[in-house]
């Protein structure tokens, strides 16, 4: 979105006092801020005296096509938001609609849910990190980082066939039951991750130009964090011990013994020490989920009208083509009350939550999404105020921005 | 202290002493469902109530903004309905407070000066939607292009939108 005529009037104004200051267009096709986003900084030599965000460019209307979509093809749009980590957007997604449905998943859906959120927690920080490595100039460390995601594009491949934008869950349960060949894949990825997270560490961790770009720049406050609303790693990192899978077990959380990671400092480390110790948690509790999955049925019986029956039973009984009927027909469908729900998951960027209203149709009436990314962005003119040019990408790397959560 | 006692200190301060209904009709409207807390709470009233419950109830943080265009909803009377979700950081409590407002000129006190994170929540329902926040500091679209006219998530907006996009100014390469 260009800047308002009473904003450019502000500017030429400030200028005339400060006729040294330079404008600098910084984005929206800038290999470091990986998507599109756009920021106007006012540099003084190199020192940034504002930076003005800019954003929109990825806007695509996903609310408005919430409304138009029932609850079971939203999914696939909710995929795109954040697309690093989109098996959590898919949980939090159906996990509103199960609220507003009032539909009660199963122990072993929500075991299964547990462990790809926690794989997608996982991949998403070795993205965050080594994105920002990347940007920072720490080229190996971006390599390293990658290559682990690798793997759990495998492990998505191997559960549900798409490696990317999974759409993994239904309302009421998930597209396919975990078979024990991915348990043994994450078996085997925590026991790889295990040395992947020793070389991050021993590559950067102590390095001492990295902790140089890194510590005292973009210093958040533990005050301004919640005053601002953020949420996630990022408010961890300032000292806010709030952690929804702690606070709200939502998912199987109650069940797994795991750490919430804090920091005090605020700064860019912190938030990568923040990340990197999430990182150990998260696996700590896919130990104790993949050894622990509750045998049962993983989806919600046919009585609560939810979910579609298997194909075999579509085509060979009446009982299961009636079920499937009743629920594909637009008249039909799932029973959706006049109420409106809010359920928020810990995603890896922070709180992910959606607003639901139902209102009698199988379709939303409204589906807000509650956009860490886009919390996080309005963060970013107070947190560079002050620093150099330079250290833009270690900021905007440390607060993970995804585009296309950020615009929707 | 429970969201019970803290929904009846709302009733005692912001309630209307004169109406002498029972507690379930009186302002601000409490409703609740599935575990959520829900409040009604007017308009005129809606920043002194998210003020008291800031400084006095221990919600420090606001979660979110968003709005509801309820046009043609079953049962709905009031046109738009803001929702505030609040959290507190230390206490652990949610509460939900809706603020319905009406055409033509919707507009709501900001909240900014309370949050600072309300900031871009607040542009982007006026974005959205085209409810005035009064008082808020840099109440631009956000989203959309500064020349777009329309409220898109507003009911009466098409999926399909307006035409806007066939209308950009077409730039030959002459003219560039």
């Amino acid at each position: 979105m260009p800047l308002t005529l009473s904003e450019l009037a502000a500017d030429h104004a400030e200028e005339g006092m400060q006729p040294y200051l330079w404008t600098m267009n910084f984005g929206p096709q800038h290999p470091a801020t990986h998507t599109t986003l756009r920021l106007v900084l006012k540099l003084d030599g190199e020192r940034v005296a504002a930076a003005i965000p800019d954003i929109g460019y990825l806007h695509s209307g996903f609310e408005k096509i919430g409304e138009s979509l029932d609850f079971n093809q939203y999914v696939t749009v909710t995929d795109r938001m954040n697309y690093i980590s989109p098996m959590s957007n898919n949980v939090a997604w159906h996990m509103a609609v199960e609220k507003l449905l009032g539909i009660e998943i199963t122990p072993r859906c929500s075991y299964i849910r547990t462990i790809i959120c926690e794989l997608m927690r996982i991949s998403d920080h070795l993205l965050c990190l080594g994105a920002m490595g990347l940007d920072i100039g720490a080229l190996t460390y971006f390599m390293y980082a990658f290559n682990a995601r690798e793997t759990i594009y495998d492990i998505c491949e191997a559960l549900c066939g798409a490696r990317f934008t999974n759409s993994y869950t239904r309302v009421g349960g998930v597209m396919c039951d975990i078979t024990p060949q991915v348990v043994q894949m994450i078996r085997d990825f925590l026991a790889e991750m295990l040395k992947v997270m020793d070389d991050l560490d021993r590559l950067l961790g102590r390095n001492r130009i990295f902790v140089d770009r890194l510590q005292g720049v973009g210093v958040l406050s533990k005050e301004e964090a919640i005053n601002r609303s953020c949420s996630g790693p990022v408010a961890r990192a300032s000292g806010v011990v709030r952690d929804l899978r702690r606070d709200e077990p939502h998912l199987a959380y109650a069940d797994f013994d795991f750490d919430v990671c804090c920091a005090r400092e605020g700064d860019c480390l912190a938030r990568y020490q923040v990340r990197m110790a999430e990182m150990a948690e998260s696996m700590k509790i896919l130990h104790q989920a993949v050894e622990n999955i509750p045998a049962g049925p993983v989806n919600v019986g046919p009585d609560r009208r939810s979910i579609l029956p298997p194909p075999g039973k579509v085509w060979t009984t009446i009982e299961g083509l009636i079920s499937h009927f009743e629920l594909v027909m637009p008249n039909r469908g799932m029973p959706v009350p006049c109420e409106e729900v809010y359920a928020a998951i810990e995603a890896p960027n922070g709180e992910l939550g959606f607003y639901v209203v139902g209102d009698g149709s199988p379709r939303a009436y409204r589906a807000r999404c509650r956009p860490p990314s886009f919390i996080h962005f309005a963060l970013f003119p107070q947190l560079i105020r002050g620093h150099t040019l330079s250290d833009i990408v270690a900021v905007l790397g440390s607060l993970n921005i995804i585009a296309a959560e950020l615009d929707r | 202290m429970p969201i019970e006692e803290i929904v009846n200190s709302l009733r005692v301060s912001f309630g209307d002493p004169q109406a002498g209904a029972p507690p379930a009709s009186a302002v601000p409207i409490v409703t609740s469902w599935r575990g959520t807390t829900r409040v009604v709470v007017p308009a005129e009233k809606s920043y002194d109530v998210l003020a008291a419950l800031k400084q006095q109830h221990g919600f420090d943080m606001l979660v979110d903004i968003t709005c509801v265009d309820y046009l043609n909803y079953p049962g709905a009377r009031d046109r738009f309905g803001l929702v505030y979700l609040l959290a507190g950081t230390e206490t652990g409590l949610r509460l939900t407070i809706r603020v319905f407002v009406n055409e033509p000129e919707p507009s709501v006190r900001s909240v900014v000066g309370l949050w600072e994170g309300a900031n871009w929540l607040e542009r982007e329902v006026w974005d959205m939607f085209g409810i005035r926040f009064q008082g808020h500091p840099d109440l631009r679209r956000i989203l959309m292009p500064e020349e777009f006219t329309a409220f898109p998530l507003r009911k009466d907006y098409p999926l399909q939108g307006l035409g806007e996009r066939h209308n950009f100014p077409v730039l030959t390469r002459g003219e560039s």
